[in-house]
Parts: C-alpha cells; structure tokens; sequence
C-alpha cells in the first residue's frame, strides 16, 4: 500500500504517495524525473547517488524514500542558479575535474557535503570526504584539486554561499 | 525486494507496541545502511519494517562525571564523530567513528544500528568492550541492562527477543591511568575491517595492572573479548615479554573463517599483530 510522503527537494515542496520500499534515488530518478544522481553500485559504496539530506551527504540508494519526511534533499540539479553554476561546477570544469561524468553529480554533493562544514578544507581533508565516492576514470588528484579550488573561490566570494 | 508495510512509531512505547504486535513479522530499520543491502537480496522478508530512524527520543549524547557517558540508539556515526564531548571525554570512540565505512554512511547510519545488525567484523563492539560499556534494552517488561561483550550472540544475531529494542548505550567514565587504543586492518579506507583490536589498560598507583580488556573483530562469529589474555596481566606489571604471552593466548580464542579477501591464517595473524601493537599503544598512553 501506498504511503503519502512529504518532503522538500531542491527548494520545492514534494507531497508524493510511494511503496514503502521506495528509495529515495528511485523516487528522485523515476517517479520525480530528476536525473543527476546515478544508480551506481545500488548498495552503498560507489557514491554516484550521493544527495544531501538536511545538508549532508548521504547514499540515495540506502535511504527509503519514506524516511526523509519532512526533510530537506539537494541534488546536482539544486547546484547551478540557472546559466550560473555553482563554484564547484566551475572549478570542476576549468580544473579538469570532470572526466566521464558518470561520478560527477555524486562527487560534487559530496563535496558541497564537506564545504557545508568545513569550509577551509586541506586536501587531506577533502580526500577523507570522497573516500564514499569511486571514480572509475581515477582522476582523483583533479577531483581534489577541483574541489579545493572551488573552496578558495568560494572563500574569495565572501561567504555568499550558504 | 519485496513489499512490506511500513510503521514509524512516534515513541519508544509505540515501537514495543508494534513489535509485540508482528513479532517475528516485523523487523526495526535505523539507518539502514546495511539492512538495505539484506532486504535487496531478499535474504530477509519482513512483512512489517518498523522504522526508528527519526525516533528523536533515541537520538541523544550525555555526560556525567558520576554516570559517564549515554548515547542514544539512533545517534547518528557522524554526530558520535564531531561530538566535542566525547572527543574530549572519550577520544577514542570518536577517532573509530571516523574512519568507520564512508562519509555518507556515517551520516545516517547510526551507533544502535551497527551493534543491532552484529556484522561479525563491525568497529563499534569492540571499543565498546574495552571502554567497559553496557546497553539498555527495552521491552514489554521494562529495562535490561547487560554488558556489551553479552549482547551479540552469533553472526547477524543479538541477545534481543523479538519485542525487544536495543534504546542505549552506556560507558563509564574512564578510570584515572588508563590507556586505550583500537585500530583495524583493511585494504582500503571505507573498507570493512578484515580484523580488528581494542585494547584497555588500567594501572594501580604502583605501576601494576589493575584491568586489562581485549577485544578484537572479525576473529569469530561475534566480537571477541578474551577474558583469558586479560588474565595474563593482572596485578603484574606489564612488560613486552606479557604482551607476547597475552597475544599467545588471545590467538588461541580466536576462530576465523576464511573467506574471498583473507585465510583463516592469515586473519588470525594479523589479529595477533594488531592485539600486540595495540596493546603497545595503549600502555604508552598511561601517564
């Protein structure tokens, strides 16, 4: 039997009725149609579902759908403001960050995950952050430097980023 | 997986409530984070989930120099992690809670979670063993309170009756001259452990041992205290040459299975090694 959910994803208030055995990747991906967190490995290890509930990184696909009542999701479409990507988005492009794209949305939540607390990681730091997420390309070292990157960038913003 | 009907209780009340309700067709979910993985391989159909993930009355960390420290069933790996009181009172529990699975587990998975699933090879037992933690249990009847080396039973099983939840965790306060350290063997960060060692050493005002507590995982169906190594430095001071005989024995306790990434062998070695260096590490910390 259906039950009825209400949540926020991406700033827009979702009321949906889903089967209890839902995820929340599959409610986001096939019900809600938004399509940037990927179905990777499906049992929590390759990251590439990774959304932010209440602001920190989880697995969507180890997460029923119904236990984010209430609460707030980000994904990679809550990113960009329009044209306007987000500074990760643009150290990921002007870095390299990007390689085949398949573990981009997972590794940008991630990341945003990381810079929501800390928003003066080192690169140690920011390694530890992405131990949840794989990249098959293995482009790791430009993943990281991306991300650092984009903390700088975000710092040099003057915190307009919430 | 298949369907299931799913109830998430407001209180502990009406969680025993539903439990002694289904029964044997109704299991908790926390986090989920391995019981997910369980139910996507239908090896596990419950016909009723009960989910206790944002059961606020569970999701709480206190202190109390008399009472020392509580943490509720459904705190979150992440939040034990940052908690400034317990990497101030209980260092080491936060040091395991960071490089416990991944980031994303840690978020919302919780600490009651990992000890109700009993994965044989899980961080939280054993440090929990040296740290001479006990667990609250709830049911129908009231409270039980019983030691954590008593709670895991077999693999994937627990002391709790089918109407029984596990609520808390409680850890005394650490006695003046004690050293304590736990580190596990893996292949990559976020891995599980292969193997695990905690090791807890408490000295009289002379220098020799008043407590010794050893604990290890994945060396056996259920996280291992070996009360028979212990033995070996009670009321002794503690010397290489004793932690090389407390090592003989605690590897005599210890029953690993092979499986696709270690030998029986193998394990029991490692384990050996990670008992001695742990039990190196935590004496040096004695001051």
């Amino acid at each position: 039997m259906k039950k009825i959910l209400n949540f926020v994803l991406n700033g827009q208030p979702y009321e949906v009725a889903v089967k209890p055995k839902t995820t929340l990747i599959e409610l986001i991906r096939e019900e809600i149609g938004l399509t940037g967190p990927k179905i990777g490995c499906n049992e929590g290890a390759c990251g590439a579902c990774t959304v932010l509930v209440d602001g920190k990184a989880v697995y969507s696909c180890s997460v029923l759908a119904l236990q984010v009542e209430g609460k707030h999701v980000e994904t990679v479409e809550s990113l960009a403001e329009g044209e306007k990507l987000h500074p990760l988005q643009e150290a990921f492009l002007d870095d390299g960050g990007y390689q085949c794209g398949f573990c981009t949305p997972g590794m940008l939540m991630a990341a945003k995950s990381l810079l929501n607390e800390n928003p003066d990681p080192t690169k140690h730091e920011i390694r530890h952050a992405i131990t949840g997420n794989l990249c098959r390309c293995t482009g790791y070292v430009r993943i990281v430097d991306s991300i650092y990157d984009a903390a700088q960038r975000m710092k040099h913003e003057g915190g307009k980023e919430s | 997986m298949r369907d299931f009907e799913y109830i998430a209780p407001k209180s502990v009340e009406e969680t025993i409530e539903a439990l002694s309700k289904y029964k044997d067709d109704a299991k908790i979910i926390a986090g989920g984070q391995s019981l997910l993985n369980i139910l996507k391989q239908d090896l596990m159909a419950p016909e009723y989930l009960i989910d206790i993930k944002n059961l606020s009355a569970l999701d709480y960390i206190t202190y109390d120099d008399k009472e020392g420290l509580r943490i509720g069933a459904t705190t979150t790996h992440h939040t034990v992690e940052t908690s400034p009181l317990i990497i101030e009172k209980y260092s080491i529990l936060s040091e395991m809670e960071h490089t416990l699975a991944f980031p994303q587990t840690r978020n919302w998975g919780t600490i009651g979670g990992n000890l109700c699933i009993q994965d044989p090879t899980g961080d939280v037992a054993p440090i929990l063993i040296a740290l001479k933690a006990t667990v609250k249990i709830v049911g129908p009847n009231g409270e039980r309170i019983l030691p954590m080396e008593d709670f895991s039973t077999d693999y994937y099983e627990t002391v709790l009756e089918e109407d029984e939840i596990l609520a808390e965790i409680q850890v005394p306060p650490i006695a003046p001259r004690t050293g304590i350290a736990y580190s596990k063997f893996r292949i990559v960060d976020g891995d599980a452990p292969i193997v695990g060692a905690a090791v807890s050493f408490t000295l009289k005002d002379d220098g020799t041992c008043l407590e010794a507590r050893i604990a290890t995982n994945g060396t056996g169906p259920i996280p291992l205290r070996i009360p028979d190594a212990e033995a070996v430095f009670k009321d002794k001071r503690i010397t290489d040459d004793l932690i090389i005989e407390a090592v003989e024995t605690a590897g005599e306790a210890m029953e690993c299975i092979p499986d696709i990434v270690a030998s029986d062998e193998y394990k029991k070695r490692v384990a050996k090694a990670y008992v001695k260096r742990m039990a190196r590490k935590a004496l040096s910390q004695i001051q």
